[in-house]
């Protein structure tokens, strides 16, 4: 089977997030850059997969040059290959422009299932994988917390919206991975040594001319500084009390 | 601008919450100009009147028997056919999980780049500025789409419900849907029944962290629940060490969530939670550690063990509801 899984290498969730003098990105320097937590379970899916079935695991990027050295952790911990699509400044650029640079790469390989992570801790769209799928013309089922393949179907348990669902469709389809989909490996030395040989295949794309305008970045309002209102069991009348006739929540 | 279209979101006819809060939105964004409601499934036709609420002109409603999940992507094409013969300048949709697929395939198959989960909109002249929180919330990006029609979605539980009437037109919409159409199939839906509300829609939530002690101390928090109709949500560090599902997860890597009254139960208070909690109106924490920074953002704290704090609070609750 051919397996692709798509990844963004995104500031690490400890991040302190600045906004930079622009006003329109965030201060990237000295940030600690990490792979998406969404798409190391969408990757370890797919290794899962091909370790099942048999076939290959490539490992899909779009990211400035400086993340290079990121996409590289995806090899030790299973794929065989990954394709680097190297556009500048990219974090930000929009979901439908990121979804057609990689539809332009994808078809141009066999494909029998795509996994993306259901949405990025950067940008926090959770589009690109439908997007795409879209764009490929496949079906797509998103926000996977299980996964199969049954013959020629794939098939999904997934959480929308406080219901479980257990959806299935054709293959090839796009999945994309709810936390815990997979649980996501540790390498060990050897597979680190082996995926120095990995071959990662760089080339520069251009994303199209932005539909969205960036108007400018914000921190949201700070909330006012919380108070102590008691120890114990004995602070409960008094919370109910500020509950109901201060916040006038209840 | 001449027309805003709202994506009805609903179960059995049911509409969500959310559904209504992106109505209420349409409404002010539409002001004199019509608002057109666009509602495909079983149960479309008798939303009617409950659309008619939220100041709705037209129904357009779709039904076909091969679309048993009618806000799925299945949907793309009588949705598109609808866009297309309507020509709206603005499309909105809850920001909900069953939809989001529909929403993506509409606007790769028209080529739009939609604005997705936004907390606060503004109207010039039909032209809008979107809000929407990034990096779990650190920040917040304004943007501005150059598109017709531009696609937007709405965060459920931030916009006010505003109930105002219509008399609302329902009109079918014809369109052949066939079974080659029907891209994702729905074997099985489990956990309809709940009693609780949806941790996106809930009003109040309980949320339990490492300082609740084991798996089976979340008893009291979810007793806690049903006193007041809530939700029951956890931190990240209970749902790795799997004394909560995935899907109750608050944070980062969870879900983000902006309830009126949210009540953190022996949790810290790490970044990544702070982020996925920070929209909600009113924060009270319940831990042992004085020092755990969830206190820095808690409008009210009380220092304590969860096991003795709640259960004193749900008899205090008790009394209160007795009283009045």
């Amino acid at each position: 089977m051919n397996i692709f899984i798509c990844v963004k290498v995104v500031p690490d969730s400890e991040t302190i997030i600045k906004i930079a003098p622009d006003g329109k990105t965030i201060d990237e320097t000295n940030i600690r850059l990490a792979i998406n937590p969404y798409d190391e379970y969408a990757l370890e899916a797919g290794v899962q997969l091909k370790e099942k079935v048999g076939g290959e695991v490539t490992v899909i990027s779009v990211g400035d040059e400086n993340v290079a050295g990121v996409i590289k952790k995806c090899l030790p911990v299973g794929a065989d290959k990954a394709i680097h699509l190297i556009a500048p400044n990219s974090r930000m650029v929009e979901p439908l422009s990121i979804a057609r640079l990689l539809a332009d790469e994808i078809r141009s390989h066999p494909f029998d299932i795509i996994f993306c992570g259901k949405t990025t801790i950067d940008a926090q769209n959770g589009l690109v994988g439908e997007l795409l799928g879209s764009l490929l013309n496949i079906p797509v089922v998103s926000a996977a917390s299980q996964f199969s393949v049954e013959g020629d179907r794939a098939v999904v348990s997934r959480d929308v919206d406080g219901t479980k669902e257990i959806v299935d469709c054709a293959l090839p389809c796009l999945v994309t991975a709810e936390k815990g989909l997979a649980k996501p490996r540790y390498p060990s030395l050897k597979e680190i040594m082996l995926a120095k040989k990995k071959q990662i295949d760089s080339e520069p794309v251009i994303p199209g001319e932005p539909n969205l305008c960036v108007l400018g970045l914000e921190y949201p309002p700070n909330r006012p500084p919380g108070k102590i209102i008691g120890e114990g069991a004995g602070a409960a009348p008094e919370l109910v009390r500020l509950l109901t006739e201060e916040a006038k929540v209840l | 601008m001449t027309k805003v279209i709202v994506f009805i979101d609903h179960k059995r006819g049911v509409i969500k919450k959310a559904t209504a809060e992106s109505l209420s939105v349409g409404k002010n964004i539409a002001g004199q100009i019509p608002l057109v409601a666009v509602m495909f499934g079983a149960g479309a036709k008798d939303a009617v009147f409950c659309l008619s609420k939220y100041g709705v002109d037209r129904e357009i409603v779709f039904d076909n028997k091969h679309l048993k999940n009618p806000v799925s992507l299945n949907a793309v094409k009588p949705l598109i056919a609808i866009i297309k013969q309507e020509k709206p300048d603005i499309i909105l949709f809850p920001h909900t999980a069953a939809v989001k697929e529909l929403l993506a395939a509409v606007s790769a198959n028209l080529g739009i780049s939609p604005i997705v989960d936004c907390v606060a909109i503004e109207n010039t002249d039909g032209k809008l500025t979107c809000h929407r929180p990034v990096y779990a919330g650190k920040v917040v990006v304004s943007l501005t789409s150059n598109q017709k029609p531009t696609i937007v979605s709405i965060r459920p539980n931030i916009f006010p419900v505003i109930e105002r009437s219509a008399k609302t037109k329902i009109e079918e919409f014809a369109f052949q849907l066939n079974a080659t159409d029907i891209l994702t199939t729905i074997r099985e839906i489990s956990g309809d029944d709940k009693k609780r509300p949806d941790l996106m829609e809930a009003k109040i939530i309980i949320a339990g962290g490492r300082g609740v002690g084991c798996a089976e101390n979340f008893v009291v928090l979810e007793q806690l629940a049903d006193v007041l109709g809530a939700a029951v949500g956890a931190s990240r560090s209970v749902v790795d060490a799997e004394w909560q599902p995935q899907c109750i997860q608050i944070g980062q890597t969870g879900k983000t969530v902006a309830p009126e009254l949210y009540i953190a139960c022996g949790i810290s208070g790490a970044i990544q939670h702070l982020a996925g909690i920070y929209s909600s109106k009113t924060i009270v924490a319940i831990n042992s550690d004085p020092d755990a920074p969830i206190f820095k953002i808690a409008d009210y704290g009380i220092i304590g063990d969860v096991k003795e704090v709640v259960p004193a609070l749900i008899q205090e609750l008790k009394k209160a509801k007795q009283s009045s």
